[in-house]
């Protein structure tokens, strides 16, 4: 099947927030933030704002009737600034105008004296003064301290990872629309409709039961609309509320790059020891995650930084320390991943750094300790149906790794100025949110009289092919033709209570979910069914191409006829179902448990050719083998894989977020932040799916797959080094991500600091730290 | 300020009152409820808002896909505006089918305009849509969900589909064979009358309404465009004997208004400059080059500009003139390029003097050119640092060498210590190395996004060399010159 809404997306036809029909009185708003990154609020002039023409009101802290609070795990976050400034681009105050243009022109005349305070911008600045969110954490396997004796080598080193900004085309938006008797609906690209509703009932001080959220389709979100699509619905809400008009907020790309989060920046050190022939005995890490100026989301995403340490290997004596450190730069959020990517990156650089010292490939240090069934994680899960081991060789096989080797080898033999580079990337992406509770998905069935069937979820649909995949899984259950199912916009009056779509979770939570639902109608159904023709087993009562059959054999009707002899007969035909898989858990005490559902693996091979002179290079080509259990639609399934990771391939190499010391977002648009175009993509993308590959914990046995394969990108740096390190052998390179040309020209030709490296005797190894905060 | 235009909206005819300066996409979304063309930046690097802009010329229709939202609606006027309404049809379209069966359309938010620049691709290349042609219309577009590996699948079944035409040479002749073929919707067939029918006088000509002067306005609206829709604006478009290429005696002649795109078209600049289609695609977007002019290139004075990189190797000269009736007596004045900037965006210009030509000497048979841009991101990316060289040779003698480097320094830098020290001088290894030093004390690099201070010098010594190992590669490798062994 196709994705359900693609012609419609190739007319211009399908609609966004800012497309929808104008409502009479439409009233437009733009956000006044602090142009300081931290300090006191010493006084806001609005008199000059307030005579531009168009303009109808302006709003600060004060007009909140209800709580000046969104902070969505912990309350450490106002709406509107009231006495302190955190970052710049916080919101302060909203105008509200006949135009757009008017609001933007009066926000420019709106001044704010701040007493400014010292800003901080690196996480480490910022863990040694205390500003730290919520405890550090630790995991803990096997016992680290006791074995670096008996490692016959043993590495340490520094990485410092960058952030990304989502840049989903449709940036933020929100139109608040008030209706009756103090309600209000609002259509919001927000991933989170009940985050929304929430929290716009808690600005407003009015129960959320009066707070409609509807969202047919996002353009795009990659996690940058998970929480961060809920400040601007409060603050359109906000202004609806006291105006008792429609207001739209719709944030210009500056705007959006300038107010909101991004994925986090890290900065780890690593220390790892191997036997000689490349087992991994030991491995410790500390993270340190730039969280910005709030809580927002970061220490969920430090969590699975935590759980993603590791990656795709089993290390017996691991210890993992994180902590998120507050700064004054935008509250950094979810972003495909999750805080996985930056812990994964980090291993795969240990593994380098080791690999260069043993002098041995990189990829059989990989290989020797991927994760075999069983193995434990540092979180207390074991290894089950473990596909790293499959995948790697398979991938191996497929795409003859041994001839990559030779033929780049040989290049770089013959070849001075330009070198070629590849890499092997495993992953493993654990299912589940971490947060155990927010694993409960929600489905709504209709089946009308006709035979048209709607169906609601608390599923958001944001270009990730959810929709599709739910047609396909009714269809599948139901056995009858696609034409017949909508998927209906996501609602927060039809569903109540949703988790975000986010955790590539929504199909597997939403879509089984649905899968119940739907089998509530059918047992009705054939129930009614045998009652009515007499039929022993209703359980043997099937619908297949729209016929009704038992025991396989036609009965004489078919689903339009079912459907209205039910309806007579006073059958119900909807169903609201509930799905939350059992046999997750996890305790924060002890940090142990069963956090997942089930993992996602995959390996990628990656070959790039690195133009020396120039410091620019060419990703040739990434062939992957991927677990995706039993697909949904494949369609769907591959672009995801594409699309994450050409994301993750991005994040490693161009996209450079940047910030000076005073917090000021250098990267501020794009003509400055750079991401995949075009000529980026790899001349060559080949993609296998792993075969026979069962999943018995996802609807149908398919799989997730919205994270996992940006994970992939992660090979490219590694490529890259392998390239530069042709061109430069006696260089020892830093770890820095991104590896924009400017890094590797640096690199190749700058004097470059080492990470400090001690091979046996052991008396000369640098004490580690001890681990605090456990 | 406002002005009447008329102009064909897809299949309507269009006669309205807009200020000129009013953005074609603003019109478009908040005005005329053409709501499949969409907002992702504003500053013409998403490519979410490209539409067709058509017009009317002696072999019949031409089309070009342009970022709306740089697009300046009184330029509209007597054209044929083509937006994703204006290509459905009952049916999908073989463009919008390829990307449903290939999936080349997530959250759909990109679509819409690349259905407008892959059609425009089967207008402009017809039966001849390959590849490279479907990496080159798509080049403007961002897409963050798919990748684009699924669009170029898509790309590949457009090409399949368009096997069946019949080559042809003029986008009218494939125009009419798509809409045979039920690709493009009938009404095109119609669009050359009705635009002879509209056609009036354009607004504003002979008449400068202001000396705020729009070209293409790819730079001034990324600046300012908050403020233009409100201001008495002078559409230079408006004034199409700025535009062109001519050939006089030994010298070319370059129209302000040249686009990029037609710059790097024209024969005489393809024989001047072989390889300018190569060095053409590093910059800006295909979108932005069908809009953006040399003249503006060099208004703007942006020390990283391109065109005013390669020019300034070219040695070339502006002539100038000045608009201001009090100053009318004033006559044309030329002035080299080199001498043009005096400071960060400083000119050698009077406000209301408009740059009008651009002129160089066409190269003689024993001169080389080359252009080399490094940016963050090889395509439609601003360079961190670019340099241009023209060089000619007498047994191995330096006859004559030009070389500038942009990104160096306040203005875009012709580097005349350096060409002083080269000319007359042997082409070899020590001479060049000498030079890569002199060059170090021209350049002036400040860090900022596009790079560091010492990445910017690392990168200017490095496409120095890049320039004698592109042009010599018999004399000059990397390794001589930086004198690595190994
Ligand atoms: C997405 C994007 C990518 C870009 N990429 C590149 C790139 O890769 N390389 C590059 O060099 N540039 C790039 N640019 C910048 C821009 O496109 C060029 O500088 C272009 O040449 C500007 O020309 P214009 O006609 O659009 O100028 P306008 O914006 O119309 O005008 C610029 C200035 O020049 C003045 N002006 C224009 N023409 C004249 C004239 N004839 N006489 C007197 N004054 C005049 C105007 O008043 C204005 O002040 C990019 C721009 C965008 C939006
Ligand atoms: S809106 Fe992005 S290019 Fe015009
Ligand atoms: S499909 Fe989402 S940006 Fe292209």
């Amino acid at each position: 099947m196709k994705n359900i809404d693609a012609a419609l997306h190739t007319r211009g036809e399908s609609q966004y927030v800012s497309d929808l029909p104008k409502p009479a009185g439409l009233l437009y708003a733009a956000v006044f933030a602090s142009p300081v990154a931290h300090g006191e609020i010493v006084n806001i002039d609005l008199k000059k704002a307030r005579q531009h023409s168009g303009v109808i009101a302006i709003f600060t802290a004060r007009d909140i009737p209800g709580e000046n609070q969104i902070g969505p795990l912990i309350p450490d976050e106002p709406l509107l600034a009231d006495s302190m400034v955190h970052y710049i681009g916080q919101p302060v105050a909203i105008v509200v105008a006949v135009s757009p243009e008017a609001a933007r022109k009066a926000v420019k005349s709106i001044q704010m004296e701040v007493k400014e305070l010292e800003v901080i911008v690196d996480p480490r600045a910022a863990f040694q003064k205390g500003e730290i969110i919520g405890s550090p954490r630790t995991f803990e396997l096997g016992d680290v301290d006791s074995t670096w004796d008996v490692c016959d080598v043993i590495v340490e080193g520094k990485c410092e990872v960058g952030g990304q900004e989502h840049v989903y085309l449709e940036t933020q938006a929100v139109r608040a629309i008030p209706t009756e008797a103090g309600t209000m609906t609002l259509y919001s690209s927000t991933q989170s409709p009940h985050a929304v509703q929430r929290t716009v009932a808690k600005i407003l001080g009015i129960p959320s039961h009066r707070i409609t959220v509807d969202v047919k389709r996002l353009g795009g979100g990659f996690g940058g609309k998970e929480d961060q699509a809920t400040p601007w619905a409060c603050l359109a809400a906000l202004a609806a509320w006291h105006l008792q008009k429609p207001v739209e907020l719709v944030l210009n790309r500056h705007e959006d790059i300038l107010m909101t989060g991004k994925r986090h920046p890290y900065s780890s050190d690593f220390k790892i020891g191997l036997k000689k022939d490349g087992t991994i005995l030991a491995y410790e890490v500390r993270h340190y995650q730039n969280a910005g100026a709030s809580a927002d989301l970061s220490p969920a995403i430090l969590e699975r930084t935590l759980f993603h340490s590791t990656n795709a290997y089993f290390i017996p004596n691991a210890r993992i320390f994180a902590v998120s450190c507050r700064t004054n730069l935008p509250p950094f959020t979810a972003f495909r991943g999750f805080g996985g990517p930056q812990g994964m990156f980090v291993m795969e650089c240990a593994i380098a750094k080791a690999a260069e010292v043993l002098n041995i490939p990189r990829e059989e240090i990989q290989r020797k300790n991927l994760l075999k069934e069983g193995d434990e994680f540092p979180y207390g899960q074991k290894a089950e149906a473990a596909r790293a081991e499959v995948t790697w060789d398979k991938a191996v096989k497929t795409y003859d790794l041994s001839a990559i080797k030779q033929r780049i080898d040989k290049f770089n033999q013959t070849h001075f100025e330009v070198k070629k580079g590849y890499a092997l990337m495993p992953i493993c992406f654990g299912i589940s949110f971490t947060a155990t509770h927010l694993n409960q998905g929600s489905a709504l069935v209709h089946v009308y009289t006709d035979g048209s069937v709607s169906i609601t979820t608390g599923g958001v649909e944001m270009g990730q092919g959810f929709s599709t995949k739910v047609v396909e899984l009714a269809v599948k259950t139901l056995g009858i033709s696609p034409e017949r199912i909508r998927v209906e916009s996501t609602n927060t009056t039809r569903i109540a209570n949703m988790s975000p779509s986010a955790a590539s979770a929504t199909t597997d939570l939403c879509g089984g979910a649905t899968i119940r639902a739907i089998e509530q109608i059918l047992s009705r159904l054939k129930r009614f069914t045998a009652e009515q023709l007499s039929l022993e087993k209703p359980d043997e009562i099937t619908i297949q191409n729209e016929q009704v059959l038992y025991q396989g054999k036609p009965t004489g009707w078919d689903w339009k006829e079912l459907i209205q002899r039910a309806y007579m007969a006073r059958v119900s035909l909807s169903a609201h179902d509930f799905w939350a898989p059992p046999g997750i858990y996890f305790d924060r005490t002890t940090e142990k448990g069963h956090p997942f559902n089930y993992h996602v693996y995959g390996t990628a091979i990656i070959e790039v050719t690195l133009d020396c002179l120039r410091g620019i290079y060419q990703i040739d080509s990434v062939h992957l083998v991927h677990d995706l259990g039993r697909p949904v639609n494949k369609l769907v399934d591959i672009g995801q894989i594409e699309g994450g990771l050409a994301q993750g391939l991005g994040w490693m190499t161009v996209e450079d977020l940047q910030f000076d010391e005073k917090g000021r977002l250098l990267s501020n648009a794009l003509a400055s932040y750079k991401l995949p175009e075009v000529y980026f993509t790899p001349e060559k993308i080949d993609i296998t799916l792993l075969e026979k590959a069962d999943n018995p914990r996802g609807p149908y046995g398919s799989k997730a797959v919205g994270e996992p394969p940006l994970m992939y990108g992660i090979g490219v740096y590694f490529a890259l080094r392998y390239a530069m390190r042709a061109f430069a052998p006696d260089k020892d390179f830093p770890f820095q991500a991104p590896l924009t040309p400017e890094r590797v020209l640096i690199n190749l030709y700058g004097d470059t600091k080492s990470s400090s490296i001690s091979v046996k005797p052991q008396s000369e190894e640098k004490e580690v730290q001890p681990v605090s905060g456990k | 300020m406002t002005t009447s235009i008329r102009f064909l909206l897809n299949d309507q005819e269009m006669d309205m009152t807009v200020p000129p300066g009013l953005l074609v996409l603003d019109l478009l979304r908040h005005h005329l409820e053409k709501t499949g063309t969409k907002e992702g930046c504003k500053e013409g690097d998403c490519g979410a808002c490209t539409v067709l802009l058509g017009e009317l010329t002696d072999s019949g229709m031409h089309y070009r896909p342009v970022t709306s939202c740089l697009l300046p609606a009184g330029e509209i006027h007597g054209k044929h505006l083509v937006t994703v309404e204006g290509l459905n049809l009952n049916h999908l379209t073989i463009v919008q089918e390829a990307i449903v069966n290939e999936g080349a359309t997530q959250c759909g938010f990109c679509t819409p305009a690349i259905v407008v620049s892959l059609t425009y691709g089967l207008m402009e290349k017809g039966a001849n849509f390959d590849d490279e042609d479907v990496k080159y219309v798509l080049s403007g577009h961002l897409c963050r969900c798919t990748g684009y590996a699924s669009l170029l699948r898509a790309g590949k079944l457009i090409q399949q589909k368009a096997h069946s035409l019949t080559p042809s040479a003029t986008q009218s002749e494939n125009i009419l064979q798509l809409i045979e073929k039920g690709i493009l919707p009938s009404y095109f067939s119609e669009v050359p009358e009705k635009l002879k029918r509209m056609a009036s006088i354009p607004p504003g000509n002979g008449h400068l309404p202001s000396a705020k002067f729009i070209a293409g306005g790819t730079d001034i609206y990324v600046q300012e465009g908050e403020s233009l829709p409100d201001l008495a604006v002078t559409l230079l478009n408006l004034f199409p004997e700025m535009k062109g290429i001519v050939q006089k005696g030994k010298n070319l002649h370059i129209g302000a208004l040249t686009t990029f795109e037609e710059f790097a078209a024209h024969p005489l600049i393809q024989k001047a400059i072989p390889r300018i289609k190569d060095y053409m695609l590093l910059n800006a977007s295909l979108q932005v080059r069908n809009r953006a002019t040399i003249g503006g290139n060099i208004v703007n004075a942006s020390p990283i500009a391109d065109m005013v990189i390669l020019l300034l190797a070219l040695n070339a000269e502006l002539i100038l003139t000045e608009t201001s009736p009090t100053q009318k007596d004033k006559p044309m004045r030329r002035i080299r390029l080199r001498n043009f900037y005096k400071g960060y965006k400083k000119l050698d210009k009077s406000p209301t003097e408009l740059v009008k030509e651009i002129v160089f000497s066409i190269p003689e048979p024993d001169e080389q050119i080359h252009f080399e841009k490094v940016s963050k991101r090889r395509h439609l990316d601003i360079a961190s640092v670019n340099s241009a060289i023209r060089i000619s040779l007498k047994d191995n003698i330096i006859n004559q060498i030009h070389l500038s480097m942009g990104g160096v320094a306040p203005i875009p830098l012709y580097l005349s210590q350096t060409c002083d020290y080269l000319s007359g001088k042997e082409l070899n290894l020590s001479n060049i190395q000498e030079a890569m030093e002199i060059a170090q004390t021209e350049i002036s690099p400040i860090s900022d996004i596009r790079g560091s201070a010492e990445y910017k010098r690392l990168l200017s010594r490095n496409l120095f060399i890049a320039h004698f190992c592109e042009l010599f590669p018999d004399q000059f490798s990397l390794k001589d010159l930086l004198n690595i062994h190994g």
